[in-house]
């Protein structure tokens, strides 16, 4: 990178022996990390304003009489710039000492343990052994209210948490009280975090075991746990998120960054609902139902079964689609109809309030609760129902030809649903009561176990990674969309997610032209101007 | 005259007043020659008032010794952003209490020396941040504040000279760390306080995010004399380096203790013998710390030679800071001192910086325990080594401020620290 010309918006300036040029303006940290330098911080994020006071950064800088906070000093011209030199890493060092004068070391027992920015500092630069001779004090255990829960001892007093709280909710509900070591974080009111609509990110953001999550507590530990990058699905926002599971189960939801959608944050709403991506009720296999007989069984008897009942149906498909199904999934769907000769495809989702958060521009937890709604509207699906996401069903029950059913349990429906329809096709992740009666109930994968996209509501389509393993005979909507489109009309079916997806740009001109590799972790924006409606 | 006690070698410019309650009036201090400077001041051009203070060589009595006029000079020209001026009277540092009296005896001359402060930077408002305890100085400068604004001395229209000059008394509550210039800024703005990462320094970015000009109270009092004799005449007390007077505070062990005006560059040993009346029952002197609690204590020896300028009391090994000087003599128990000065640093760091918040708790806890005798010898180094760590590694220097009083008595008074942890032996109790 070292240059030639020097623009007057950049700069040029040696870091460890490394000649860099930079935009004005960077701070030495960022022009560190820019060439793969780390050098240790905490009271520094990203996110955030930076107070320079965890002293961890120092640099030494020539011609500079003290070590320079790396995370405040902006770079200079022709600056020579030493992050590891023997002053900056005696003095790290010495900071470090600091920091475990009164830890614990509960490490055996601390939820950090693995990702602690503590454990790693003082494994690469602590000394080997330490001096303290007198007795740790002692703060104990404080509940913040919420999902939040403080272990005083464990702090190392960065603040990230008081300043998430002001300059990004806007609700100042933390604070540091006291002064000298008995400086501790501590709630104003008893109501701590209870109230607050965006605390878990200050679990996220605590490089230490200080704050934790009381749903997480003790149940795994970091290491054991794996990361696959996924997007929240509980509203149109479709933050950026790491599913992190372990025996085929998600045990968190962590905010992965984009800076186009999150930043580093999502909310406590999204955050808590990880759950329902472990349920337990969930249909398993193809079950065709004749008569007054149920049968399961396998996929090529079930698509074959499938097939005769829909040759030379006419009356066309009315179908129901939950817009928590992936882009490919919907687009089957829409694919599905054509084949039967055309249609009305129905969406229901539930609205909640927007929630935002003020200090990041573009970020809230949005109406609609469900991630894929933009998808379903690019696709000319209609919306039914009401905020609760129920209702509308009135559309399709004397429907005489196909009913399609996508992952909308339809909890609402009434006993006769479909009773008129030539057949009922519930493609489905988990049993339904008002489906029982279906003629075909086809396991279907939810997004946490398939590849596929979202599109959130600013028309940005980002991509997911399957994260579990389906259950039982479960497979990808558009795999047996796919597949049965394909047995009635002759052709292939696609067979990966990519395919579905290049299909689904055949029929939608906002997706023409994307790739899976343009969208990979980012996200890509669909082929048209964008107006951010707000929902 | 000083306070309470006065001797002839003094030089009474700020303390002329002390002890006559008649000065703290508007009108007892218009009939002692009062206001003539501000007057004076307004008559000339804010550039003739800088020049004039930098002509003198005044040195900012806060500690630092910064020169004044230099420092009135790197206020922006430009008036796109509001200036201030903060007159730190946040008292705090152990040992010192001349900003206490002039508040008490003259507070006119400090709103005097504020005004022309204010004048000569374009500040068009004045703090003074007052220490919380000071609650009869407080009083006796907020009458002394209502009083110059019915007098028309303050206000929209200063003395008839279309200035506008206001100025705010803000009580602080009590902490050492609200004295150090930034943190004074962040109390005053209603925040924690605590200090600021600088740069940007006060100058650019300062109180409410303003340009902003901070000095000592003793600082902005030695400013009227200046403006109404020159330059030149400030120069014919102190040194080439240090000019002009100071206050000293001096408090231990000698028979008068009490504030002193005296020309910098006074003899050490003669401000101790001679103008306090030397040390009580005849007792041999141990050491002094000539600056406040965070400078390099001064054995006897050093004391011998010492002269109280800014670069002479450097040279003794020391530095001058506000010119507290404790004496101790050789009843003190020098671990027991150091481990006060100790605590009290771990009781004021605002707990911000990491070396700071854990370094000062850290450092009187072995303190403590050398003095309770389960010390060891090795704890010596580690107190050596912690206070090295705990210098220049921090935004401001209250964490500094550990290292002079740690490492310079066990630099001196080393058998001290060996007696209680060999033999469980105090030195110096009586």
């Amino acid at each position: 990178m070292a240059d030639n010309g020097q623009s007057p918006d950049s700069v040029s300036l040696t870091i460890d022996g490394n000649e860099i040029t930079v935009p004005q303006g960077t701070t030495l940290l960022q022009a560190a990390q820019g060439m793969g330098t780390e050098v240790p911080h905490y009271c520094y994020h990203p996110g955030l304003s930076s107070p320079a006071m965890c002293r961890l950064c120092l640099v030494e800088v020539e011609g500079a009489p003290k070590l320079l906070p790396s995370c405040t000093t902006t770079v200079a011209p022709d600056q020579v710039v030493h992050t590891s030199s023997e002053k900056a890493h005696r003095m790290r060092t010495g900071v470090l000492e600091f920091y475990l004068v009164n830890h614990p070391l509960d490490c055996p027992i601390c939820d950090q343990s693995g990702e602690c920015e503590l454990q790693d500092y003082v494994f690469e630069e602590g000394r080997e052994h330490g001096r303290g001779r007198e007795p740790k004090r002692v703060f104990g255990r404080d509940d913040f209210g919420g999902d939040v829960l403080f272990y005083g001892d464990r702090c190392v007093m960065c603040t990230r948490c008081v300043r998430f709280l002001n300059e990004m909710e806007n609700n100042p509900l933390l604070s540091v009280v006291e002064r000298g070591n008995r400086s501790v974080i501590d709630t104003f009111f008893d109501s701590g975090l209870e109230d607050a609509e965006w605390a878990g990110n200050v679990v996220d953001i605590c490089p230490v075991g200080a704050l934790v999550s009381k749903d997480f507590l003790h149940k795994a530990r970091a290491w054991d746990l794996d990361h696959t990058p996924s997007i929240c699905h509980s509203c149109s926002q479709g933050c950026n998120i790491d599913l992190h599971t372990r025996d085929n189960l998600v045990h968190r939801m962590k905010p992965r960054h984009n800076h186009s959608v999150n930043g580093h944050w999502i909310c406590d709403y999204g955050r808590g609902r990880y759950e329902s991506l472990n349920r337990g009720d969930r249909l398993d296999a193809p079950v065709v139902r004749d008569g007054g007989h149920t049968t399961a069984m396998g996929w090529n008897e079930a698509l074959e079964a499938v097939v005769d009942r829909l040759e030379g149906t006419d009356g066309g498909v009315k179908a129901v689609v939950s817009p928590s199904w992936s882009n490919e999934d919907l687009g089957g769907v829409a694919n599905f109809v054509a084949a039967l000769g055309g249609g009305d495809v129905f969406y229901r989702s539930a609205k909640g309030e927007e929630a935002p958060l003020p200090g990041f521009e573009g970020l809230a937890r949005r109406e609609d609760l469900a991630p894929n709604t933009r998808g379903a509207e690019l696709l000319g699906f209609e919306r039914v129902g009401d905020a609760a996401g129920s209702g509308g069903l009135e559309r399709l029950a004397d429907h005489k030809g196909v009913i399609l059913v996508l992952g909308d349990s339809l909890p609402d429906a009434p006993e006769d649903f479909g009773a008129a329809a030539k057949a009922v096709i519930y493609l489905g992740a988990h049993t339904s009561a008002a489906l029982g009666s279906a003629s075909f109930s086809l396991p279907v994968t939810t997004f946490a176990e398939q590849e596929g996209t979202f599109t959130n509501h600013d028309g940005r389509v980002q991509r997911f990674w399957p994260a579990l393993d389906a259950p039982g005979a479960s497979r990808p909507a558009w795999l047996i969309l796919g597949a049965t489109v394909a047995a009635l009309k002759g052709g292939d079916g696609p067979r990966s997610a990519d395919q579905a997806f290049q299909l689904l740009g055949q029929r939608v001109a906002a997706y023409e032209g994307i790739t899976y590799e343009d969208v990979n972790h980012s996200g890509a924006v669909i082929n048209e101007t964008v107006t951010v409606t707000g929902d | 005259m000083g306070y309470p006690y006065s001797h002839e070698k003094e030089v009474p410019i700020l303390s002329k007043y002390f002890g006559d309650p008649e000065a703290r009036t508007l009108d007892g201090w218009k009939a002692r020659g009062g206001y003539q400077a501000l007057k004076k001041a307004l008559e000339m051009t804010p550039e003739q008032v800088i020049d004039t203070v930098k002509d003198s060589g005044l040195r900012g009595r806060g500690g630092a010794g910064f020169p004044t006029g230099l420092k009135w000079s790197f206020m922006p020209k430009d008036k796109t952003k509001a200036h201030y001026l903060l007159c730190n009277a946040d008292e705090s540092e152990p040992g010192t209490f001349k900003d206490r009296e002039l508040l008490r005896w003259v507070p006119h001359l400090l709103i005097e020396g504020c005004a022309i402060a204010a004048y000569a930077m374009g500040a068009e408002h004045i703090y003074i941040y007052c220490r919380g305890e000071f609650f009869e100085a407080t009083q006796v400068l907020g009458r002394a504040v209502e009083d110059a604004y019915e007098d028309g001395i303050l206000g929209e229209d200063a003395m008839g000279s279309g200035q506008k000059i206001d100025l705010t008394v803000h009580v602080g509550a009590g902490a050492y760390i609200c004295g150090e210039e930034t943190g004074l800024m962040s109390s005053l703005e209603g925040r924690r306080g605590e200090p600021r990462v600088k740069p940007p320094f006060p100058a650019a970015v300062g109180a409410f995010g303003m340009p902003t000009t901070i000095n000592n109270v003793e600082t902005l009092c030695a400013v009227p004399p200046i403006i109404e004799n020159g330059g030149e005449w400030y120069r014919q007390w102190g040194t080439e380096k240090s000019p002009g007077t100071k206050l000293f505070c001096v408090s231990g062990h000698v028979n008068r203790p009490g504030n002193y005006e005296l020309p910098l560059g006074f003899p050490l040993k003669d401000l101790i013998h001679d103008v306090c009346g030397g040390i009580p029952e005849g007792r041999a002197l141990k050491a002094v710390i000539p600056g406040g609690s965070s400078v390099p204590l001064l054995s006897a020896e050093e004391c011998e030679t010492c002269a109280l300028s800014y670069e002479g009391v450097v040279e003794a090994g020391s530095m001058l800071g506000c010119a507290s000087v404790i004496v101790m003599d050789e009843s003190t128990d020098i671990v027991h001192q150091v481990m006060r000065m100790a605590s009290f640093y771990a009781h004021e760091s605002c707990g911000q910086c990491t070396p700071c918040r854990e370094g000062t708790a850290w450092v009187t806890k072995i303190l403590r325990r050398i003095e309770d005798g389960r010390g060891t010898e090795e704890d010596l180094d580690t107190l050596i080594e912690l206070t090295d760590q705990m210098t220049g590694t921090t935004i401001c220097v209250l964490s500094d401020s550990v290292s002079p009083p740690v490492q310079s008595s066990i630099a001196k008074f080393k058998d001290e620290y060996l007696a209680l942890i060999r033999r469980g032996e105090r030195m110096g109790v009586t």
